[in-house]
């Protein structure tokens, strides 16, 4: 579909010319975030380029999940600032919403509406956010299912599907808004180990059409063939940032070696 | 050596053949094995069983016998019911009750204008019918008729006089004005920004004039069509004022639950989503009247809107004598459906809120599309608790003088006319027989519809 196009098409042009008002996607800077007294995010400072693919790492409660879920307000943080596509996340709720229309989120538990048929979950957001006339919202639907290859289940509910295909579905849901960035939370890890790759295809074929995207995954596989970047985090901080051959091949930092000795073998 | 095949080897098995179905013994199907498993399993369950039949034995014989084959039919006074007069032991008189039915449905409400209340009752049962049964044409239209129509054309009909003319008058002057106010939106939307977001202002501007707002204006040259059909009615037949006081019967019982059903439901969902709202103020406003109302008997609450209420307004605004009860019904059940609701609202997973919130949905349109319709799938049950409870609780406004279903068959009981020794069991067994079909009615209905439900989504 159109929106499609334009993602492909714009992607590396805004990269390399920088000639849009706003070359740059997420710019976190000098982000701080407390559950209480929890100081979970620790001064935060992270730029994604459009068209940017980055994979973030981490032992379990290191605040990767928590980091991107700041990016379309999902948490609130305390301290620094946040800039989403030129416009910086306030408490003004009409800005939030305006961001969240174009960043698309997939969740590890899909999040699918469960009283709703897949093209209903696909349709809902095109037709109540964007006023699209009904008709458009199921073509572009469709379009999406397509896909993510599982145009028959339009008609089933979320629970019919297995967990690989609710995640497919999920991942179609979010595109049907023509996101300008995709946020994946560990889209895999709640997955029989059979439906991983199925979900991991799709993400591998939205980077190649140049989506911006910002994976929290342990998948080091799909790391190594689309990351522009890989992210290591621990206790609330950024560790260690650098290109994948690099940060694999090469860890610096102490805590990332340990860290990549437990997860490769 | 021999080779390790199936053959011999000690734990390898192949099937040769396939075994065929055998029917199972007596002690395992059957209904002796049946009632052994179901009635006599124990001596504790052997003992139960015994007594029950004992009990039924005892009483639905006695019963039957009361109820139906020593009951006397037809007669048109106490004479019919009385043993020395007819010469043979008497059980219910149901004569009683036939001769006195009209008064029963109808209250005191006057004999010749009582086609218009069997009106109301038809459009009533219509109404719930095309919104009930799942596979009626025309859903939208049902919503309409059911919420606008009815309502309107109920208490223009039941009332009367020149309260109800003004009322309708009143109405039609309304729609005019919106409609005016719709013909300068269509050719000057930019008006409307004040209530319409940006997104949906675009897409209405992209339409040619006639175009735009296609729906409300449909919807309000719908009402102005069917209130002016109402008031040319009306005026055509002239209809006489009948005063609230005149009502009763079953009709005041129906439209008593009817009122308390119909706002006690969208009341809890706003009272449900204020006690969770992070806004202080409303939330605090919410638990307030959460607390206060269900703390507080409903007999009180009747007496405060009886009494209470008309201290608040001004004498010429004094509320009608039904209508205060009707209030209080309404406002006391609300208090019990918000708290019902807001269980399910705490049953929804977070994930449903992040994620309808994450594709850029507004509180409403997430409330509305995705947390409400699961959250209030979740509580049906307790839904219609609710309900049967408000329906029964009807009873309670004979306190403040409203003559309801239960109070009409209490006024005949001391009628002379019916006063035999059986007249009293009767009233109340009909009054029974009542309440628990109705209830009865709404609990099948609610299985129903938690059944499609749950073949529809199957987690």
């Amino acid at each position: 579909m159109t929106m499609a196009e334009t993602n492909t098409a714009s992607r590396p042009a805004a990269l390399k010319q920088t000639s849009l008002n706003t070359p740059t996607a997420v710019e976190m800077i000098g982000v701080n975030k407390w559950y209480g007294e929890f100081h979970v995010l620790r001064d935060i400072n992270l730029k994604v380029e459009r068209g940017e693919k980055l994979v973030i790492c981490g032992p379990s409660g290191s605040g990767k999940s928590t980091m991107i879920r700041c990016i379309n307000r999902l948490e609130e943080h305390q301290k620094g600032s946040i800039i989403v596509d030129g416009t910086e996340l306030t408490n003004d709720l009409k800005k939030i919403d305006e961001i969240r229309r174009d960043v698309g989120m997939v969740f590890q538990h899909f999040n699918l509406f469960p009283h709703l048929t897949i093209l209903e979950n696909l349709t809902l957001a095109p037709i109540w956010v964007r006023k699209m006339p009904k008709k458009d919202a199921e073509e572009i639907g469709m379009h999406y299912l397509k896909r993510v290859k599982i145009p028959e289940q339009a008609a089933k509910y979320p629970g019919q599907l297995s967990g690989g295909q609710q995640q497919r579905v999920a991942i179609a849901r979010s595109l049907c808004m023509s996101p300008k960035i995709m946020l994946f939370d560990e889209p895999t890890s709640a997955l029989d180990p059979e439906m991983v790759k199925e979900v991991l295809d799709t993400m591998v074929s939205l980077a190649d059409e140049g989506m911006t995207m910002l994976c929290v995954t342990h998948e080091m596989g799909f790391a190594r063939q689309v990351a522009d970047r890989v992210i290591f985090m621990d206790a609330g901080q950024i560790v260690e940032m650098n290109e994948p051959n690099a940060f694999f091949k090469n860890p610096q930092h102490e805590r990332t070696k340990l860290f990549l000795s437990q997860i490769l073998h | 050596m021999t080779d390790a095949t199936t053959e011999n080897a000690p734990f390898a098995f192949v099937r040769k053949e396939a075994l065929a179905q055998e029917t199972p013994p007596l002690s395992v199907a059957g209904p002796i094995a049946w009632i052994r498993t179901n009635l006599f399993s124990g001596p504790v369950n052997s003992i139960l069983t015994l007594l029950c039949v004992y009990i039924v034995v005892t009483t639905v014989p006695e019963m039957i016998r009361f109820y139906f084959i020593d009951a006397v039919w037809s007669g048109t006074n106490r004479d019919a019911c009385l043993a020395d007069k007819i010469g043979r032991p008497v059980g219910a008189c149901w004569a009683y009750i036939a001769d006195r039915f009209q008064y029963f449905i109808y209250g005191s409400y006057p004999v010749p204008q009582r086609w218009r209340v069997n009106i109301v009752f038809a459009m009533f049962a219509l109404g719930v019918l095309w919104l009930l049964w799942e596979r009626a044409p025309l859903k939208k239209v049902g919503l309409f008729f059911f919420f606008v129509i009815l309502p309107i054309g109920a208490y223009v009909l039941l009332l009367g006089g020149p309260n109800a003319e003004g009322f309708l008058r009143w109405l039609i002057g309304l729609t005019l004005v919106l409609m005016v106010i719709y013909l300068v939106l269509s050719f000057v939307p930019a008006l409307a920004r004040f209530w319409i977001g940006p997104a949906f202002l675009a897409v209405e501007e992209a339409q040619p004039p006639w175009k735009r707002f296609y729906r409300p204006k449909r919807l309000i040259l719908l009402s102005l069509v069917v209130f002016g059909l109402i008031a040319i009615l009306a005026d055509k037949i002239g209809l006489p004022r009948v005063d609230t006081g005149l009502w009763g019967g079953m009709t005041v019982t129906f439209l008593i639950a009817a009122v308390g059903i119909v706002f006690s439901l969208p009341l809890g969902v706003i009272l449900a989503l204020g006690r969770r709202s992070k806004l202080p103020i409303i939330q605090l406003l919410s638990v307030i009247f959460i607390e206060f109302v269900r703390g507080v008997p409903l007999i009180t609450v009747l007496f405060m809107a009886n009494t209470m209420l008309p201290l608040f307004v001004p004498q010429e605004y004094s509320p009608d004598r039904l209508l205060r009860p009707l209030v209080g019904v309404a406002l006391f059940a609300a208090a019990y459906m918000a708290e019902v609701i807001r269980g399910g609202l705490q049953a929804m997973p977070k994930g449903q809120y992040e994620g309808a919130m994450s594709l850029g949905l507004g509180y409403w349109q997430m409330m509305r599309l995705i947390i409400l319709p699961q959250a209030l799938r979740i509580v049906i049950p307790g839904i219609v608790n609710t309900f049967i409870g408000l329906f029964k609780d009807t009873t309670l406004v004979t306190i403040v003088g409203i003559f309801d279903f239960l109070r009409t068959i209490e006024a005949t009981l001391v009628d002379p006319t019916w006063a035999t020794p059986t007249t009293r069991a009767t009233g109340y067994a009909f009054a029974a027989m009542f309440y628990f079909l109705c209830c009865w009615g709404m609990s099948r209905y609610s299985i129903s519809v938690e059944k499609r439900m749950a073949a529809g989504q199957k987690r």
